[in-house]
């Protein structure tokens, strides 16, 4: 072997070497502090943002200087890639050693975690940081699609269903879900929005069967036996009073909500959605959206849910992986996430719990051309229970999806 | 000879059966990782009573009819139009000039890693591409795009189109090595004498012989056409998509009993390109009968140039379209703001490569460790084995050859993710090694048939020159094969580099996400629809395979000259 590649394969090596020791939860968040040091944390994540992907990087940076921690971004094109890991180490019958350390999860994949035992905790209690979250005003934070979190997994930020529009070119976009087949009638092929099972895509749905629903309270249990073919028709006649307008006639649909961005930058539709209500300041700041787009919200309020950090059953380093998902939650690390300029996902604290100068860091942030104050933010409706979503999502298969 | 030298023969006798253990192990295991889970065995979620549980899931799901229609169809026609387009053009234009200049082209166009290609291409033709941004506003009057199903069309055309622009040239490839087995200049000079064009007489005369050498190389295309998963994410349609996108969506989904219907259509993937390997095999026998008496009833032909010139511009479009693709990904990653319909982007900036040149570096350096080191084994292995030939005086039985196909025959998406099972109880996954062996897998088949003939056509009297000189068998290979071979032993390095650096799914799989690769890189870019981030990736990931062909043709033309330089 030439020196070379002897060279380029050390590093190859230094690069993924992980440490492999079995770890177990410790039982105060100062032993984790004390444990941490020097463990190697691999974080699985979404990596398709790079502003996010950099935003990790930051905080690499940040829990080694302070903790001793190596946190190596592991980029997910799907989370639940990371669930189907996991999934297949307790197949293999690895219950230590694990490859997954932290990951960056809500909703469906973490139902299906917590259900199946891969997850380790509770350890959301144990964090210091956790203290400062705003549980009783951000009632998500505890309670993800109706499913208790019960301290195995940390909230990290918020959400909320915000709807994009150009203002050049659409002034008065429609702002009731009973209003867009009529706007998409009159703006044929103007929009869309991405299929499930993408999360975006599906969060539209909700949307539209919240605002479809008779009782909307039923969402928040799971339904009866055929309950859900029932009670969605209206969702089923309003979405075929839209499809015929959409764009490509509803035959086709985007991938994601960054594939609706993009559509929407390209100019192929004029109304667009996202699940971070500081998406679109902080995409036209990276020159990936028109400075004309602004955003708004339906009408009675939209759907809202928390974003969270979980450590799987069989992590390596679960000390440091507590120290991480504390430093993520951290006013500093808060305070730059929901920088428009930087990520812009909003934080989970509470500016009444933070000391005097760690609110400052909040209140010096710029707001975003596009982003919504609170107030305007309007109501956060409920994430449905899980078992809703899946029903609905194999009936809009049945009737769109073949 | 002396003992040690015995005894390195000896172990120069493994050599063919430690390379075929090496391919075959984690595809054995893997298949029985996938049938178990199929048939109802999967411990880690509860599902420990076997039966057909997972298959009348699988059955009863609605996009299943629709998946496996298009998983046929692309497969079936995107093998069927690169098979034709390639024959077509060296039955046609194999006595041109133009012949030369392109045959030039096909390797590093070749080199491209499919992922790079689809995403320019989708850059290229999607309603707010570039083509339609060249063409917009002047020829078309769009000034937003038009709302035409020019990406992800349903009928998978696109898909096809990705399929022939990176088979056509493969296939091309290996009707040249092919042919270099025939000699058949002799043979076309007869017919020629007779009156025969050109092109009947390459289609009745060298055709039939061609075409028993071309199958393996023609069934891993259609294999890979019929299970490709980073090409279909990239250019399907979602609704229904392929069968191997809805396996991987099955595979990730957050309800994990749907594991056990993943693996069933798993298998049914297996079933499907096992089917469809027969099936053409049929298709070749019904052939075969029904061109004999077209191929003695002794018309000459006219003299057709405009078939021909139909041909050899279709040829030049797919490279040119390649081409074009891989600019439109080094032109975004460069761009500012680029809306439509601006030809070209209204600023340049280097923000997107300052950003993510330094996140970049180490799955770059990943990719080149991973690249050169499968690479190096692949090359000792394949040298160890043929050396063995050599001096044993057998060659590799047309068995022996299936099996080193083997890799290139299974689905991926069949077998990874039941090999990553067994690596993680072999305690191997998500290291380099277990990464570095599923690159291994699909390196080796690649260098193999690089090299092999090369090496077997060695002109024997050097070798038999320094023998007389007193020469060994191992002073005779590293002073005498090897630097004669150092043309073909870089030509094949640099396939073994390529096809290392395009893998997606192994990587995947088997490095659990630990180490990433610029293919993971590149197609985890696509997930953010950052056109600049994905340029700045894919281009990356493009321009390593091409340093390598660069390379591989440089350095012997250097050393070429150096020697001469030094004769007396």
């Amino acid at each position: 072997m030439r020196p070379s590649i002897a060279r380029l394969f050390a590093l190859a090596v230094l690069a993924i070497a992980g440490d492999a020791h079995a770890d177990s939860l410790p039982a105060r968040f100062e032993d984790a502090a004390a444990a941490a040091r020097g463990q190697t944390v691999y974080f699985n994540a979404w990596g398709g943002n790079e502003r996010i992907n950099a935003y990790i990087a930051w905080a690499g940076e940040r829990v080694r200087a302070l903790h001793g921690v190596r946190l190596r971004h592991v980029k997910l094109a799907d989370t639940a890639e990371a669930v189907a890991r996991v999934l297949a180490e307790k197949t293999a019958g690895r219950d230590d050693g694990g490859s997954v350390d932290l990951i960056w999860i809500n909703g469906e994949n973490f139902a299906a975690m917590k259900q199946a035992g891969l997850l380790a905790g509770p350890f959301v209690h144990l964090l210091p940081g956790f203290g400062m979250v705003d549980v009783e005003t951000k009632p998500t934070t505890t309670v993800d699609f109706t499913i208790p979190v019960e301290g195995l997994e940390a909230p990290w930020g918020m959400a909320q269903l915000v709807f994009l529009h150009d203002r050049a070119r659409v002034p008065k976009p429609p702002r009731r879900i009973a209003d867009f087949p009529a706007w998409a009638a009159a703006h044929p092929g103007r929009f869309t929005y991405p299929a499930p099972p993408d999360f975006t895509g599906t969060t539209f749905l909700k949307q539209a069967l919240h605002a479809t629903i008779g009782d909307p309270s039923v969402l928040q249990r799971a339904p009866a036996p055929g309950e859900a073919a029932t009670l969605s028709r209206p969702l089923w006649d309003f979405l075929e009073a839209l499809h015929p307008y959409l764009w490509r006639a509803g035959r086709s649909f985007p991938l994601s909500d960054q594939h609706l961005r993009q559509l929407l930058d390209d100019g192929e539709i004029d109304i667009a959605f996202s699940f971070n209500p500081g998406e679109a300041s902080s995409a036209i700041a990276a020159g990936l959206l028109p400075e004309t787009v602004r955003t708004y919200v339906l009408d009675g309020g939209t759907i809202a849910n928390t974003h969270f950090l979980a450590i799987p059953f069989n992590a390596s380093a679960k000390a440091g992986a507590m120290v991480v998902a504390d430093f993520l939650l951290s006013p500093e690390a808060q305070a730059r996430k929901q920088d428009p300029r930087i990520w812009g996902d909003p934080t989970v604290l509470a500016m009444d719990k933070l000391p005097a100068a760690a609110r400052a860091l909040f209140d010096a942030l710029p707001l975003g051309v596009a982003t919504l104050t609170p107030a305007e933010l309007g109501p956060a409706l409920p994430e449905p229970h899980p078992a809703w979503m899946s029903e609905i999502e194999s009936l809009w298969r049945q009737r769109y999806g073949t | 000879m002396s003992g040690g030298g015995a005894d390195r023969q000896g172990w120069l006798r493994l050599a063919p059966g430690v390379t075929l253990a090496m391919s075959l192990t984690p595809i054995g295991a893997g298949l029985i990782g996938t049938i178990l889970p199929a048939f109802g065995w999967m411990p880690a979620i509860g599902a420990v009573d076997p039966g057909l549980g997972a298959w009348v899931a699988l059955l009863a799901q609605l996009e299943l009819p629709g998946a496996v229609m298009l998983t046929v169809w692309t497969g079936l026609a995107g093998t069927g139009l690169s098979l034709a387009l390639a024959l077509g053009f060296v039955a046609t234009s194999h006595h041109r000039p133009l012949f030369r200049r392109l045959t030039g082209w096909l390797a590093p166009v070749l080199s491209l890693p499919h992922a790079a290609l689809a995403i320019g291409l989708a850059f290229m033709i999607a309603p707010s591409g570039w083509i339609a941004r060249l063409l917009s506003p002047w020829a078309t009057g769009w000034g937003v795009p038009p709302d035409l199903w020019t990406d992800r069309d349903p009928l998978g055309l696109g898909l096809i189109l990705g399929l022939v622009l990176k088979e056509t040239p493969y296939l091309l490839l290996a009707i040249l090595a092919a042919l270099s087995h025939l000699d058949p200049a002799r043979d076309l000079a007869a017919a020629r004498t007779l009156g025969y064009t050109p092109a009947k007489a390459w289609l009745k005369v060298v055709g039939p012989r061609l075409y028993p050498l071309l199958r393996l190389p023609l069934y891993a295309v259609l294999a890979y056409a019929l299970s490709v998963v980073d090409m279909a994410l990239i250019l399907a349609p979602a609704t229904p998509p392929p069968l191997s996108v809805l396996i991987l969506r099955w595979f990730h989904d957050p309800d994990l009993a749907l594991r056990l219907q993943a693996a069933a259509a798993s298998c049914l993937q297996l079933g499907l390109v096992g089917a469809a390997i027969l099936g053409w095999a049929a298709m070749e026998t019904i052939v075969t009968r029904l061109a004999r008496p077209w191929l003695t009833d002794g018309k000459r032909g006219r003299a057709g140039a405009a078939a021909r010139r139909f041909l050899a511009a279709l040829q030049v479009a797919t490279l040119g379209l390649s081409a074009a693709s891989i600019a439109a990904l080094a032109l975004w990653s460069v761009a500012g703001r680029w809306r439509f319909p601006d030809d070209l982007p209204a600023v340049l900036s280097m923000n997107a490569w300052a950003a993510q040149g330094r996140r970049l570096a180490e799955p770059a350096i990943a990719t080149l460790a991973l690249g050169l080191l499968a690479t190096a084994i692949a090359l000792a292995l394949t040298i160890a084995c043929l050396e063995n030939e050599q001096r044993r005086g057998i060659r590799l039985g047309s068995r022996g050859l299936i099996l080193l196909y083997l890799p290139l025959l299974a689905p991926q998406i069949a077998f990874l993710p039941g090999a990553q099972i067994v690596m993680i109880a072999a305690g191997i996954d998500g290291g380099a090694l277990a990464v570095l062996w599923c690159h291994l897998l699909y390196v080796l088949p690649y260098v193999f048939l690089s090299l092999g003939d090369a090496y077997r056509r060695l002109d024997m009297r050097h070798v038999d020159a320094a023998s007389s000189l007193g020469a060994g068998p191992w002073t005779i290979l590293w002073r005498v094969k090897l630097p004669l071979l150092l043309g073909p032993l870089l030509a094949a390095g640099a396939v073994g580099f390529a096809v290392s650096v395009a893998l997606y799914v192994p990587t995947v799989f088997a490095g659990g996400g630990r180490i990433s690769t610029l293919a993971i890189e590149a197609v985890n870019a696509m997930a953010g629809a950052d056109r600049r981030a994905i340029g700045v990736a894919a281009s990356l990931q493009a321009f390593l395979p091409l340093v390598a062909y660069a390379l591989a043709i440089l350095v012997p033309a250097a050393i070429g000259r150096r020697r001469v330089g030094r004769a007396p």
